[in-house]
Formats: structure tokens, C-alpha cells, sequence
């Protein structure tokens, strides 16, 4: 047992005598240096695999005929842990019920998706966009329109992403 | 091949000079103040470089690109850095001294710069050959304290007193063990000429003859120049970035050039201790054809490429560990073996060779 120690005390002398980890980690950095390929992606020029379930910015959509999907249940301004959603509700003359206004602060919101979850008409969704950093907060508070355009600008991505989520729902 | 080029430079400025009809006796200072300038110049590309080259091997370290989106390979990024440092606003503390504030940057960076007076690139190119070069670089690296005491004291902030304390205690401490260590290069050379030390070298280099004391230099530049795992005096997870606490702008830059302007001096400093300066790897037909200045550039590489490696793997001492091993394992350990050489070269009656 003494034996023992006293062997490993004297390895331990050599090893940092002879900076045995030193010139290892150096051999091993040259090794990556000079023959490893690196794993990095050009990020703004190509970009990763990004999954459906991906939460990124949020959009409004339509049904094929142009009428909006929101029904202004408010169920997603009431599930909002960040209560970043505000909706006001208007009767229209069809007796349809409709959101005047749809306002996301997307300073506040924490991307949980729970809105998504919450919605009975997949109206509002989160596209996996998450390049919109803005100059001014301002530009942030998204209203109906913003979000109509985004559903607008990804429709084609949501169908896909609605009809393979659809197994989970 | 940089003989020729100096030799050019003096030509044509004595025919300048002859053509405006000026006496030819002031030739030589004003082609020594233009060699000067453009050293200055060619200096301050290769710090800049330098960033380049280190941020790209940290890259390839951790498998990564490193800069290479400015330019072809990131190669215009030094530059981008560099004005992006230039055009910032310099804040001076409230409380601070401002002239000495001001100061310590800017000694900090000549003395960064003096030292390359000396340092012979090429057989007979250099600036001074003076016969105490060796000395004259021991002081001038000891001066490089002085501007980061100041810049520390007059910051007046706890931050860059505590970093310009440790700074200084540390290159005091290891300039010891270094000053040991240069004594046994200088027992088997006989000279303080660094051009003498070079070629003392012609049959084999002092990495071999003198190994253990060339990684033990070569671990002493390290701490010298405050670089990781050495780097105490600008840690940031204790003391935030040390005497540079307080700087930014310009006068920060400086700061930033001193030190890389240092690293480089001291790697060529260890190539002509130890790597034989410019002579090539062995003396036979495709080596010695190189030009030998590109021998020496390329041994400065391989040293701050070790330098900068050495950043990458290794964790930052603690600074009680530093000092234990400056003074504990350093100095006794070179102190041994610088005895341990003199007995040797008595008994076997070793004579230097620039004797």
C-alpha cells in the first residue's frame, strides 16, 4: 500500500518534470489541425437541418379560400405564459366572429409554442424563421397584418409541417 | 537578400539626395530613419497577422472555420479590427490621471518596439549589432513593466492595480530563471552578440545541447509575455481584463499591439537562443537554398504557433501556483543545471567558440 503511493507520487513527479500532458494535448491540437476537416457550417450561406417542431416566428394563417382562420377564441391570449398575445373580437355582418386586432409582442414571448398547441383552427402557427431582429422595438409588436403576410409568406412550409404534426395532435 | 534590399534603400536615397544637391554626409541617418520606419511598418503587419493566424489556429483547434468571411480566407479582417479600434471613442476614467494614463500605453508599445533594434533577422541585417544585444533585451523586457504599472496606478481602478500588480511581480519573478537560463547560452557561446550567439550554433542548435533549457526558456516567454496559462495579470474571470481595464479605443489598440509586438520578439528571441536564429535545418543542398531570412520567419512561426496552441489546451494557473513555480521549480532547476553545465565544460576544458 505504501509501495503504492510512493510509485505514484514519483509517476506524478515525472509527468510534470516532463510535461507529459502538455505535449500531449499539443500532439493531439496538431492532429486536429492539420487533419481534421471542420464541422462548421458557413451559417448566413447554408444553414442546418431545422426540425418542424421548431419554434421560431409566428404567423397567422388562412384557409384555401382566403378567409381567416382565427376565431378569436382567445384561447391562445389565455394560455400565453408571457401574455405576450392581445386579441379584440368583432361580429361581423355575417354573423361570423373575427379578431379586429391580433397583436403579438415579440419582445415577450418566450417561443413555448403553447399558443400553437392551444388553438382549435391551427390559425396561429410558428414558422421556423428566426431571422427578423429588428433596429427598433417598435417593429417587434407584430400585428394582424404582419402575421397574415408571414402565414401568407410561409404557407406552402406550414401545410407541409400541419400535415406531418397531424399524427401527434 | 535583405542585405541587398538595405543596401538599395541607402543608394537611393544618397542619389535623392544628390539630386535635390544636399551634402552626402547626412545619408546615413536619414536612410537609418527610413529602415526604421519601414521595420516599424512591417512590424505592426505581422501583429496584425498575428490576430489573424491565432484566432484561425483556436479555430482549427476546436474544429472550427476561424475568421473567413472579410476577404479571402478572413485576410482582410486584422485590418477591419484595426479600424474598427481607431474609429472608437477612448474613454478616460473620471478619477484617472490622465497624463500618465495616456502615457502608459505608449511605453508600453515603444518599449515593444525597441527591443526589435537588435534583433538580427539575417547575417549582418540588423539594426545595431550591439555586443551586449542580450543584455540590452533582458532590460528593455524589463522595462515593459513599467507602462503596465502605470497604466494600472493611474486607471485608478482596483481591477488594473490588482493586473499591473500581478503583472509585475510576475515578469520580475521570471526574469530570474530567464537571466539563469540566457547565462548557460552564453557559457557555451562566449559572446553576448546575438549574431555571434546565431552562428556559435552552425554545428548543432542549442535545442539540442541545451534541451531542457530551451523548453524551460521556452515556458519563461510565455510568462513573459503574459500569454495563457500565464496570463494572470488580464484574467478575466478574477480581475476582468487587468490593467487594460480602464482602456478602449486607441490607446487600447496599443495595449493590444504591445503585446502581440512582444510575443513576436520574444519567439525570435527564443529561435536565436535556440533554433539557431537564420541558418537553415541542415546545411545541404535543398535547405540551405532557401533564403535563410525565411528560415528564421519560419522558425518565429513555429514558435507562436506553439504559443498560441499552448493558449488553447491549457487551463490558467492560479496565481499562488504561478509564483510557486517561478521561484520554486524554476530558478532552483536552471540554477542547477547552469552549474551542473559549468562543471561539465570545465572538465572537459570547453572552450566558446567566439573565442
Amino acid at each position: 500500500m505504501e509501495n503504492n503511493k510512493l510509485i505514484q507520487r514519483i509517476s506524478n513527479f515525472l509527468e510534470s518534470l516532463l510535461l507529459i500532458d502538455i505535449f500531449k494535448g499539443i500532439i493531439l491540437t496538431s492532429k486536429y489541425m492539420l487533419f481534421k476537416k471542420s464541422v462548421t457550417i458557413n451559417y448566413p450561406y447554408e444553414k442546418s437541418m431545422v426540425s418542424y417542431r421548431f419554434k421560431g416566428e409566428h404567423a397567422l394563417r388562412r384557409y384555401e379560400n382566403g378567409e381567416e382562420r382565427c376565431i378569436a377564441c382567445k384561447l391562445c391570449e389565455a394560455i400565453c405564459p408571457a401574455q405576450a398575445i392581445t386579441i379584440s373580437a368583432e361580429k361581423r355582418n355575417d354573423g361570423s366572429r373575427r379578431t379586429l386586432t391580433y397583436d403579438i409582442d415579440m419582445s415577450k414571448c418566450i417561443y413555448c409554442g403553447l399558443c400553437e398547441e392551444a388553438c382549435p383552427v391551427d390559425a396561429i402557427v410558428e414558422t421556423p424563421n428566426v431571422e427578423f431582429s429588428t433596429e427598433t422595438r417598435e417593429e417587434l409588436y407584430y400585428t394582424k397584418e404582419k402575421l397574415l403576410s408571414n402565414g401568407e409568406r410561409w404557407e406552402n412550409y406550414l401545410k407541409q409541417k400541419m400535415q406531418e404534426l397531424a399524427v401527434y395532435k | 537578400m535583405l542585405l541587398y534590399l538595405s543596401n538599395i534603400i541607402q543608394e537611393f536615397i544618397a542619389f535623392l539626395f544628390s539630386l535635390v544637391g544636399l551634402t552626402a554626409e547626412y545619408v546615413p541617418f536619414v536612410s537609418m530613419f527610413v529602415k526604421a520606419v519601414i521595420i516599424i511598418l512591417v512590424i505592426m503587419m505581422c501583429v496584425a497577422y498575428l490576430t489573424w493566424w491565432e484566432r484561425k489556429i483556436h479555430g482549427l483547434v476546436a474544429r472550427r472555420k476561424g475568421p473567413n468571411v472579410v476577404g479571402p480566407l478572413g485576410l482582410l479582417q486584422p485590418i477591419f479590427d484595426g479600424v474598427k479600434l481607431l474609429l472608437k471613442e477612448m474613454i478616460f476614467p473620471a478619477n484617472s490621471n490622465k497624463f500618465i494614463f495616456l502615457l502608459a500605453p505608449v511605453i508600453t508599445f515603444l518599449v515593444a518596439l525597441l527591443g526589435w533594434v537588435i534583433i538580427p533577422v539575417e547575417q549582418g541585417v540588423v539594426f545595431a549589432n550591439l555586443n551586449v544585444g542580450v543584455l540590452y533585451l533582458m532590460a528593455i523586457s524589463s522595462l515593459a513593466v513599467y507602462g503596465i504599472i502605470m497604466a494600472g496606478w493611474a486607471s485608478n481602478s482596483q481591477y488594473s492595480f490588482l493586473g499591473s500588480i500581478r503583472s509585475a511581480s510576475q515578469m520580475i519573478s521570471y526574469e530570474i530563471a530567464m537571466g539563469v537560463v540566457i547565462v548557460c547560452v552564453v557559457l557555451l557561446t562566449g559572446s553576448l552578440n546575438l549574431t555571434n550567439i546565431v552562428l556559435a550554433q552552425q554545428d548543432m542548435w542549442y535545442i539540442i545541447k541545451l534541451f531542457p533549457m530551451a523548453i524551460l526558456f521556452f515556458i519563461i516567454i510565455v510568462a513573459e509575455t503574459n500569454r495563457h496559462p500565464f496570463d494572470l495579470p488580464e484574467a478575466e474571470s478574477d480581475i476582468v481584463s487587468g490593467y487594460h481595464t480602464e482602456y478602449s479605443g486607441f490607446i487600447f489598440a496599443l495595449f493590444f499591439l504591445a503585446e502581440y509586438a512582444n510575443m513576436i520578439l520574444m519567439s525570435s528571441f527564443f529561435t536565436i537562443l535556440f533554433l539557431g536564429g537564420w541558418l537553415p535545418l541542415f546545411d545541404i543542398a535543398p535547405f540551405n537554398l532557401i533564403p535563410s531570412f525565411f528560415w528564421f520567419v519560419l522558425k518565429v512561426i513555429i514558435c507562436l504557433t506553439l504559443m498560441i496552441q499552448l493558449r488553447s489546451i491549457l487551463p490558467r494557473y492560479r496565481y499562488d501556483q504561478l509564483m510557486r513555480l517561478g521561484w520554486r521549480v524554476f530558478i532552483p532547476v536552471s540554477l542547477l543545471f547552469f552549474v551542473f553545465l559549468a562543471v561539465i565544460l570545465r572538465l572537459i576544458d570547453y572552450i566558446p567558440s567566439s573565442y
